[in-house]
Order: structure tokens, then sequence, then C-alpha cells
């Protein structure tokens, strides 16, 4: 697959860089827009990022590495975050990972983040996503979902095989 | 029974309150604004002038507003800090990066009433000569930046913000900046850093102090959510009628996040030491108590990088007798009034305003390895001892929790928080060290029998110990 950047893409990453009296400011905010756009970073997203701001293709590469949020591969059409810290772990976040993990068929002792063969579903353990009061919670792309249990999860799986 | 006081979420849960313009002008809205950019210059008794944005950041001193971000440190202090006699622009942040474990408050003010963010920005820009200013909001709230970018350009439209605000001749222009899900992009220099597009890692203090060489090295204010909005109640009520909410030199109102084991986690918002951890815990107002049969194991007051506090300790806190003369006080852990000064008293700290309760059925070591798990993922990398030693403590914990403890293993985890603590660039060594170094000394039985477990199984030749679970099956 080529790479191009769509014109209506090109004037919204214009915009964006104009926020900034500097323009490598822009660079964390064109990732971003490029993930949305292709589901993750393309090696040449990095590249057209470096060329558009006048840096080195590392200078965006090494937030790609650095930032957890983005990512250098496709991930599932749904993306399941759990968040793995303290108060969801007291509300039982890891088994519930762990059940998410069992229904799809994936490795729950993997930490990294694993995606189904259909390439459907992703599931990830994340860090804190500030809202310990409502535990354990998830995020479903970009929704985040409160006091999670079986029954819910279970009904993110369905809509998500549809 | 002590009650919510409730101003910064006075609207935000109320029925029918929604996050646009239109509701948010309804309920008083901009007002402040107004009122900061009529404010008048005046004459001090010894002659000199104070103009109008002097004024209003004299009034924030005098307000007592301590950040409520994690430091405590006074937002007037604070702003009279900045160099304003440089002649490079001064920068504005709202460091919207909520990320402290247990924190869950700025996501109710973002997610419910975006406008009084951007109303207490506003003023906070004007009163410190800002014209480009930026909101840090973490990556994980993507609908949270949709509604603060809807807020701005309602704003804007509304001339509240953009050219000329309200016909005064003030320019300000505000934009969203999202983070990508590092933590210490909540550390200010590391926030800095990633909006000038680079890695967040934090700058050393000297020289780079935001308020002299911050954002492109010029004179930089951060600011948390919680804290910008207090400015505009300040304005509106005037520091005199703000400084009586609270305690002395804990003024104001803040949002307590409860979470862990209460029967009612949620955000409380209370005047600042006017209600005790044990008022926040137990009562039907707050907390609502453990859960039936439980008792209280442990809390932890401020936050994840807060030191832990043990049930039933007690500390020696300075009070002030009727006399005038401090004194010295035994004060239990259930009646520390939750404030900035006594859980500095006790050892530790009210941090982000966040507390996370721990029962009698939870491992104190596997809480802990939960936490380290955390630090060891979050170490931005940049210096040896945390990048190492956090995931040292992260690695002898989970060794821990996986039955291949050791009896030394508690002294091990000691040795290396100590030699972490205080040999980083940024607060982020403490972060990692406290909870561990208040862990094991205060449940050091706990760690030292898991040790010794362990130890005898493998003696014994029974194998490794099946791995402990922090938590019971998740509800059904």
């Amino acid at each position: 697959m080529s790479f191009s950047v769509p014109p209506t893409l090109e004037a919204e990453l214009d915009e964006l860089a104009t926020h900034y009296p500097q323009k490598r400011s822009a660079s964390l905010m064109f990732l971003h827009a490029f993930q949305e756009h292709f589901g993750h970073v393309p090696r040449e997203a990095v590249e057209w990022t470096a060329r558009k701001l006048g840096l080195q293709p590392i200078n965006v590469y090494e937030l790609v590495t650095f930032y957890p949020m983005f990512r250098q591969q496709p991930v599932g059409k749904t993306h399941i975050k759990v968040c793995r810290t303290l108060s969801c772990a007291l509300a039982g976040s890891a088994e519930l990972r762990e059940h998410f993990c069992q229904k799809l068929g994936l490795d729950s002792h993997k930490h990294t983040p694993q995606t189904t063969a259909d390439g459907k579903f992703t599931v990830e353990f994340v860090e804190c996503l500030a809202s310990c009061g409502t535990a354990p919670v998830v995020m479903v792309n970009d929704d985040l979902l409160e006091k999670v249990t079986v029954t819910e999860a279970d009904r993110v799986l369905a809509s998500g095989k549809k | 029974m002590p009650e919510q006081f409730k101003m910064i979420l006075k609207h935000a849960d109320s029925a029918g309150y929604t996050p646009d313009m239109a509701c948010y002008l309804r309920h008083g809205g901009y007002e402040s604004l107004k009122k900061a950019l009529a404010t008048p210059a005046r004459t001090l008794p010894d002659g000199k002038t104070q103009s109008p944005q002097e004024v209003v950041r004299d009034e924030v001193l005098k307000s007592g507003l301590r950040g409520r971000g994690g430091a405590g440190f006074s937002a007037g202090l604070k702003w009279s800090f900045v160099d304003r006699r440089s002649g490079k622009p001064i920068y504005l942040i709202c460091n919207a990066d909520e990320s402290e474990p247990g924190t869950f408050k700025d996501r109710q003010i973002i997610y419910k009433d975006p406008h009084q963010l951007v109303e207490g920005m506003i003023i906070s820009c004007w009163a410190n000569d800002v014209k480009l200013a930026y909101i840090y909001i973490r990556g994980e709230m993507p609908n949270g930046a949709k509604l603060l970018n809807q807020a701005l350009k309602d704003a804007r439209a509304n001339g509240f913000l953009g050219k000329n605000i309200l016909g005064t001749g003030y320019d300000l222009e505000i934009y969203v900046h999202r983070g990508a899900g590092a933590y210490i992009c909540g550390e200010e220099t590391g926030l800095i850093e990633s909006l000038e597009g680079k890695r967040a890692y934090p700058r050393i203090k000297p020289p780079y102090f935001p308020a002299v060489l911050g954002l492109y090295m010029c004179p930089t204010i951060v600011n948390n959510v919680e804290t910008l909005c207090h400015v505009r109640h300040i304005v509106a009520m005037g520091s005199g009628e703000y400084a009586k909410l609270g305690t002395p030199n804990n003024t104001g109102t803040r949002i307590v996040s409860l979470s862990g084991d209460v029967q009612k986690p949620g955000y409380f918002e209370i005047e600042v030491g006017k209600v005790t951890i044990g008022q926040l815990i137990f009562d039907a107002n707050f907390g609502g108590g453990l859960k039936p049969g439980r008792t209280l194991k442990a809390i932890i007051p401020g936050g994840s990088s807060s030191k832990v506090l043990k049930a039933g300790e007690v500390f020696k806190l300075n009070r002030k007798g009727a006399d005038g003369q401090m004194t010295k006080v035994d004060v239990p852990l259930l009646d520390l009034p939750y404030d900035f000064d006594s859980l500095q008293g006790a050892g530790t700290m009210s941090g982000s305003g966040a507390i996370i309760v721990m029962d009698d059925t939870r491992s104190m070591v596997d809480s802990l390895a939960n936490l380290s798990a955390f630090y060891a993922h979050e170490s931005c990398g940049q210096c040896t001892p945390c990048r190492e030693g956090a995931l040292w403590l992260a690695k002898g914990l989970h060794r821990l929790e996986h039955g291949e403890g050791r009896k030394e293993d508690a002294d091990y985890l000691t040795h290396i928080a100590q030699n972490i603590q205080g040999r980083t660039i940024c607060a982020f060594g403490e972060a990692a060290s406290w909870p561990v170094l208040s862990f094991v000394k205060k449940f050091r039985d706990e760690f030292e029998a898991r040790g010794a477990a362990d130890e005898a199984a493998r003696a014994s030749g029974a194998g490794p110990t099946p791995e402990r679970k922090l938590a019971a099956s998740p509800q059904p």
C-alpha cells in the first residue's frame, strides 16, 4: 500500500501547526491525527511529519517509541484497554482482563497488547485511566466504561463480533 | 455530621446541567471574567499603585490558594516568581494530565463543566499578561479534549477568547494539546518538554524553573485544572471571603477522590481541613464505611506516590493552644483533618487529594507490587537510579508476588528505594521510592513472612507457591 496524505488530513495538520510558535511542538498532535486516520502510525507518517516540521525522522520516531499510546502496528477494530493500576486491581481488573482474553482465545500471561487473528479485537493492560472511583474501568476505543462487570464485558465482545 | 461543600462542583452533577455555553451562561458563567477585566487599579497605603492585573494576582496570593495538583504550593507565590522583565512572552499551561493513580477529580470538571476551567484560565492568563496558553490533557481523555475544543470555540464566538476580549483590547489564544499516555507528563518540566514536541524528560531545577525558563525557554506558569477553577471563585467572592473557607493556611475547598475498599467510592468536595480521614471513609455523606465484616488495614492518603498510613497509627501534630502556644498533640489516623499541613505532619502528603482505602483482606505485598509495576512502567528513563531502580523494585516485588520471595527481600527493597530517592532530576524518584519505603516499614512482618514462607516451600521441595491474587473475581 502506498502512503499518501489526503488533502483533508493535510489541511487539518496545517491548521494544527499554526497553534504553536515553534513547529516541532505540533509533532505529538500530528501523530495523534495519523493514528486516528490510519489506525496506527506508519513509518512513512513519521518521515512525512519530520519533513513537514523541519525535523530529522529520529526526532519524531523517538516520540512513537516513548509515548505508550502510539503504535506502529494496526490493532483490532475493538480496542479494549483494561486499567491495571491499584484501585482497579482491587476491584478485579486482572480477572476482568483474563476474562476478555479467555473469551477471545488470547494468552493472558503475555503482557503486551494482543490482537485476535481475525483482527476484530485487541486486549491491552494499561496504567491508571483516572476513574478510580468507578473501578474497574475499561476503555473501548475512545469510550470509557465504568464499574465493568462480566456481563458488560460480554456485551462489549458481542457488539465487537458483529 | 460534616457535609460536602460544593463550589467547584456546584452545578456539575445537578440534573439537566450540560457542558455547553448556554447552560454555563445560565448559571452565571463568565461573570467572574467580566468582573476581573473591570478591576480598577488601586493605591496601596504606602502610596504605590497596583495595576488591575496586579490586584487580581494579589487577590490570589491573599486567598491562600494552594496548588491542587500535588505539591500544594501557594498558587499566588508561584505566579509571583514569573520573570516579567525579560521581555519574552509569558505562557500559561493548564496541567490536565491527570494520571496520579487514585485521582479522578479533574476528569469531573473537564467532562461536566469545561467552561469553568476555560473561564478560570482566561482570568489567570489576563492577570499574568499571557497571550498564548495551552491545556495539556492526557491522551486517554479523547472525548474530554473534544469537549474542551468545543468550549474554546464557543468562548471565541462569544468574545471571551481571541482578539480584543470583551472590548478590552486584550488578546488571548488557548489551544488543547493532547498527551499520549506517559505519566511523567504530569511533572511540569516534563510536560513542557512534551509540549515542545519532545520526549517528556524532566528538566533539572535550577536553572530550568518554569517561571523563568519554561516553554521555549520563556517564563511559564503551569497550574492544575482544579487550581485554575478556584481563581474564578476567588475573583467572584474576593480573597477575604474565600480565605474563610477551609482552615488557616489550608483555605478553600478541594475535591477528594476516594477509591478502593469503601461502600461508596467517589469524589467529594470539602472545605479543606473541615473533614477528617475517618469521616471521609466512614460517614454516610462520604465513603459510607467499609464492606460488611471488614476492618481497615491501610490508606494511601494523597495519590499512589504518597506514603501509606496504617490503621491505628497515632501522629504527633503541632496544634496552637488557646494561649497561642504550639504544643504537640496526639492525633489518631482517623481523626486527621484532611488538609495539606496535617497530612504533612503525619509524615505523608495530601498530594493530589486521592485516598485509596485497603481493608484487612488485602495483601500489602501484592498491593505494593501493583504500584511498583506502575512506576517501573512510567519511569521516563532519563536518570539511571530511577530507570534501573524502579525496575529492580518491581522485579523484587514480582518475585514475592509469585512465590519466589526471600527473607531478605524487605531489606533489599528498602536499600534500592533509598538509593533512588534524592538522586534523580525530578520527584518521580521519590514517587517510586516512598510507597516502597513506607509499605515495607509499616508492614515489615508481612513482607518477611511472605519471603520466609516461600523459602520454606522451596526447601521442602514443594515447588513454587501459586500466584497470589489481589482481588476476588470481578462482579458477575
